[in-house]
């Protein structure tokens, strides 16, 4: 069958899911091949994503050529994750007999994460301010 | 019975338990029943009433995890548009993701450790905080149970996507920055879907914590534990 002009569009359309979902999985490779030859103890997926953010901000990929099975990506991520924590059934026996320090320290770290993070955050933040308006009276 | 083990039947489970579970989160509006909690808990009920085993179900269920890592490689995406930011703020970045980093290993370890956990179970917990692939990698590295690992890096995920905000609120965190960058921190993946709920922005800097912490957890932890004499 000859390809109409009218076809052309789609088959060459950077919208395509294909196409879109060929350029996720190239960088997934990239990270993959990085892994392999370097022997580094990094997941492949986050050396894929480091490597798409740096080709976007390089131009060399544009957003919209990923946008849509990115959006819809990260958008359903919890999803994903479902299987992996049907795996609990696995280890019910540890769990059971355990379960007191494996609550107690997963939900308090969690806490004690996001305060930490949150306020050295702030902290830092203000700190440079302050420090940056500082310069600025002094330099007035 | 033949059927029942069939990978596409059981595909087709996840997905009806998890819209079901949506369904059902979405008419009650409590945030207690998490789509992704109530669906695993149903998920292993029904295997357990069927008596399949995770191994057959993880037949069909691989499918679904084969999804994880092209997800986590989009979050390319969010981060690249707020690379202006995170370059104004590399300074606060990057010593508050060290604390974050250093906080979360130490304290799980001490509270495991007072409450009397086993070493191994110890070990499993230690980078309970990141992305899965990296908690598992490095929970091998140092002597825990990597399936035990996985399953609690995804109940602290769904636990940090439900209560962060919460304490985010309780610890007076105001700067939406740090907010973002500590539902990340804390709650790795799951943590920045809740977070993407409420903005791309949010969204954007919670993968930029999980993508940070997770770098850290992996160079840092082996190192953190010998240091504070657990492994």
């Amino acid at each position: 069958m000859k390809i109409t002009e009218f076809m052309w569009p789609y088959y060459y359309s950077l919208h395509n899911m294909i196409v879109q979902f060929g350029i996720l999985l190239s960088f997934l490779a990239a990270g993959e091949f990085i892994v392999w030859l370097t022997g580094v103890n990094i997941p492949s997926s986050i050396i894929g994503m480091l490597l798409l953010t740096a080709s976007l901000k390089a131009g060399v990929v544009k957003p919209r050529h990923v946008e849509r099975l990115s959006n819809f990506l990260v958008h359903n991520l919890g999803f994903f994750f479902v299987p992996a924590g049907v795996g609990l059934m696995n280890c019910l026996g540890i769990i059971s007999g355990q379960l007191l320090p494996i609550v107690a320290a997963s939900v308090g770290s969690t806490v004690i994460i996001i305060a930490v993070n949150g306020q050295v955050h702030s902290y830092v933040r203000r700190r440079l301010a302050r420090r940056q308006q500082l310069q600025s009276q002094t330099e007035l | 019975m033949e059927f029942l083990t069939d990978k596409f039947f059981l595909i087709a489970v996840t997905f009806v338990f998890y819209i079901g579970a949506q369904i059902l989160q979405r008419r009650t509006g409590v945030t207690l029943l998490n789509p992704i909690l109530i669906s695993i808990a149903a998920i292993i009920c029904f295997l357990m009433l069927l008596d399949i085993d995770y191994d057959t179900y993880q037949e069909g269920g691989a499918y679904i995890d084969f999804w994880l890592k092209p997800a986590v490689v989009a979050l390319g995406l969010p981060l690249y548009r707020q690379l202006p930011t995170i370059r104004k703020q590399l300074l606060p970045l990057l010593v508050s993701e060290l604390c974050g980093c250093v906080a979360g290993i130490v304290s799980v370890v001490v509270i495991a450790q007072l409450l009397g956990a086993s070493h191994e179970v110890i070990m499993s917990l230690a980078p309970k905080a990141v992305t899965t692939p990296i908690a598992m990698e490095v929970s091998s590295a140092v002597g825990g149970i990597p399936s035990l690992t996985a399953a609690v890096v995804v109940c602290t995920g769904i636990f940090g996507g439900m209560a962060g905000f919460r304490i985010i609120r309780l610890s007076r965190i105001k700067s939406p920055i740090a907010q973002g960058l500590s539902m990340g921190t804390a709650a790795h993946a799951v943590g920045t879907s809740a977070a993407m709920e409420r903005s791309e922005r949010y969204g954007a800097f919670s993968s930029l914590g999980l993508t940070l912490n997770g770098l850290l957890t992996a160079l840092l932890a082996p190192f953190i534990l010998h240091l504070i004499g657990a492994y």
